[in-house]
């Protein structure tokens, strides 16, 4: 190939992207049309959602945070050629760190000091949880697809167990711990607003959402800045010439997958300590899930993370208007564009490839062989 | 010793009930990831086949109907899978999970609007489901002692998808040990050069696969929703297609163990129901979601090769293209 054929940079990660994305919506709005509603009042109804009501903003940026940590999971795994399928089992056991920290210390110790320790708690956990799959891949040759399929599943039914039989409060029906003690948890921005005198919508906001900023900072400094991320994108690159290169590849995928399992443990944090306030079953919602969608929108890249995160939590608040709008169309509308945007901008990324560059050369740049 | 008995009987009737839709997607795995696709999409396959089958039969009143809208339905997903893999060589994995979140959003959200109901459609009454067919002579063998409650409850008094999902098994090994079809289907999944340069297109060969096991996951889903159950209710495939996945590997993608495999989880998800509540010596209650996750556990301690070693077809996961 000449040097020049080649689309430009804000053709092939801006423009292709953003054409997926439009398909996903199209192909929504017309299940959406079918049904006998209007696409075009929906996506208002959504953008009102997530934006204009007093509060909404709060909540689209509180489902923000969640997608930003899952989907940093996803993508560090991504960057060493790893599928990471197993967040919402590292995000549900990270939530078993926090819970245990919380009951173990919240009585005795400084709550500041319990909260950092839940948070470490949560990545720690996670990480754990990450790691068996990292192992077995890098040592004994096991799919890490399969094996962190398999993971999600003996998560949920570890903590079903551990919530219905072990650290329920004593006395209660419903499968949940005890609230962590008054003090222990990240604050939530409005109180925090209120405290300095200005006045906010109520929402679950927290100030996880800033950890999750630095965190993504971190990320970047990780994969592009230092040595261990240029073993990590080496090996996504290519296992053989890693391995030619020195590199640890069975320390580097067991590391990789450490922390991503670790990420998606942060979910716990966000959940936990920024708004029950205490273990429950089912928290993680699918958030882990959504990462991989988030991370594929994302280019695996911070800041493309960042936004399609933003994308994701204005999709999830905005739908949970849907329910009030609309009979006949409900939030469960968001699964399918998800499960859309996956489609395009994942598994169909390349299919406007050819259609793209066609047009682009040929009325924008002369003819691609001239 | 009578009563042991009856719980042997009553546990085998319900292991060949748990294992059939299992039974399906393992079959409708093993062709596909044969021929070099992975497909973890099994599970929303077959849920939207459920859904498909519900739907179908409640506005129609045949469930042969719902049968086959099911299994069109099912194989339209497969052609998108296809489509995304095979076509367009996209990632095998990503294009799975994206149809397995799609049939959750969009059963869902089509339920919802036809049938105003939270997601669930209408239940079905007998005349709308496949029934329980009673073999012949039961009345006579009945009376014969041990055999006689064998032969009515675990072979006999099923319905027409279990008898069909054994049969499936049978099928699948005669067509991919058995034919030229399957030698091919073999080749594609190992060396896909090799069947290219014998003349023979991988893309045909890789598409027939996926609708084969499109068309299998739709009778999962059928099963679901219009033999075994009277209807469709949310999420109702609950992760069968995944344990179906982990028979397969099991089964080291091989028709036969894969059929053990199949009952074994079935086995245990039915003891497990069993169990629930109840003392045993020594052990003491074993938790019902220890028994839920033991398939899981299990095909986590295979993949690792600590029991014996599953190998994956050669070529899985990688799309083709000619010239490299």
């Amino acid at each position: 190939m000449i040097e020049g054929n080649f689309l430009p940079r804000w053709v092939s990660i801006g423009l292709i992207p953003l054409i997926n994305l439009l398909l996903a919506f199209l192909v929504s709005g017309i299940v959406i049309f079918f049904i006998g509603e209007n696409p075009l009042q929906a996506i208002l109804v959504m953008i009102k959602g997530a934006f204009y009501y007093p509060g909404s903003i709060g909540y689209t940026l509180y489902y923000t945070t969640n997608f930003i940590f899952a989907g940093l999971a996803v993508a560090l795994a991504f960057h060493a050629k790893l599928f990471n399928i197993g967040g919402e089992g590292q995000a549900y056991v990270g939530g078993l760190g926090v819970g245990l920290v919380c009951l173990a210390l919240d009585q005795s110790i400084n709550s500041f000091l319990v909260t950092i320790l839940a948070v470490f708690g949560s990545g720690i956990f996670g990480a754990f949880w990450g790691v068996i799959p990292g192992y077995l891949q890098a040592k004994r040759g096991s799919h890490i697809v399969i094996t962190t399929i398999m993971f999600n599943f003996i998560a949920a039914s570890l903590m079903v167990y551990l919530l219905v039989n072990v650290i329920i409060e004593p006395g209660q029906m419903s499968p949940e711990t005890r609230d962590f003690s008054e003090g222990v948890g990240l604050v939530q921005v409005h109180k925090l607003a209120n405290y300095f005198g200005i006045s906010m919508a109520v929402s679950p906001f927290n100030i996880s959402f800033f950890i999750a900023l630095i965190v993504s900072f971190g990320f970047w400094i990780l994969v592009w800045r230092t040595r261990f991320g240029y073993e990590v994108r080496s090996l996504g690159h290519s296992e053989t010439a890693a391995k030619y290169a020195g590199i640890d590849v069975s320390r580097t995928i067991v590391l990789v997958m450490a922390i991503s399992g670790g990420l998606a443990g942060l979910v716990a944090i966000n959940e936990l300590l920024g708004v029950h306030n205490k273990l429950l079953l089912g928290f993680t919602a699918g958030y882990g899930f959504t990462g991989i969608a988030v991370a594929l929108m994302g280019r695996n890249h911070p800041v493309g993370i960042f936004l399609s995160s933003l994308l994701f939590g204005a999709l999830y608040q905005g739908g949970t208007e849907l329910d009030f709008e609309f009979s006949s169309i409900t939030r469960e509308m968001v699964l399918l564009i998800q499960g859309l945007i996956i489609l395009f901008s994942g598994a169909l990324a390349y299919m406007m490839n050819p259609i793209v560059e066609k047009i682009y050369f040929n009325y924008f740049k002369g003819p691609k062989n001239a | 010793m009578l009563e042991m008995f009856q719980i042997c009987i009553s546990l085998l009737d319900s292991t060949i009930r748990i294992a059939t839709p299992l039974i399906f997607c393992a079959m409708a795995g093993i062709f596909s990831e044969r021929s070099g696709i992975i497909d973890i999409g099994l599970e929303g396959k077959m849920l939207l086949s459920a859904f498909v089958a519900a739907s179908a039969t409640f506005l129609t009143g045949s469930p042969w109907i719902g049968l086959f809208s099911a299994v069109v339905a099912s194989g339209f997903a497969s052609l998108i899978h296809g489509f995304a893999c095979i076509t367009n060589k996209g990632d095998q994995v990503i294009s799975g999970l994206a149809i397995n979140i799609l049939a959750s959003g969009l059963t869902i959200t089509v339920g919802i609007a036809l049938f105003s109901r939270g997601g669930q459609t209408p239940s079905l009454g007998s005349d709308q489901r496949f029934m329980p067919i009673d073999f012949p002579f039961q009345s006579l063998i009945n009376n014969v002692p041990f055999f006689g409650d064998l032969y009515s409850d675990v072979i006999s008094g099923h319905n027409v998808l279990v008898y069909l999902s054994l049969l499936a098994v049978f099928v699948t090994y005669y067509m991919v040990f058995k034919t030229r079809f399957g030698l091919r289907l073999r080749a594609v999944g190992e060396k896909p050069e090799a069947v290219d340069t014998a003349g023979i297109s991988v893309i045909r060969m890789r598409y027939q696969a996926v609708i084969i096991a499109g068309i299998l996951c739709g009778l999962a889903g059928a099963y679901l929703s219009i033999a075994h159950g009277a209807g469709f209710g949310r999420e109702m495939s609950a992760g069968k297609g995944y344990i179906a996945l982990a028979a397969m590997i099991f089964g080291k993608w091989n028709p036969i163990p894969t059929l053990f495999a199949c009952l074994l989880f079935g086995f245990l998800e039915a003891l497990g129901n069993r169990l629930q509540g109840v003392e045993l010596y020594i052990i003491g209650e074993v938790p019902v979601q220890f028994m839920q996750a033991l398939p899981y556990i299990l095909t986590v301690i295979l993949l690792a090769g600590f029991i014996g070693k599953a190998r994956a077809p050669g070529a899985i996961g990688v799309p083709y293209s000619k010239e490299g």
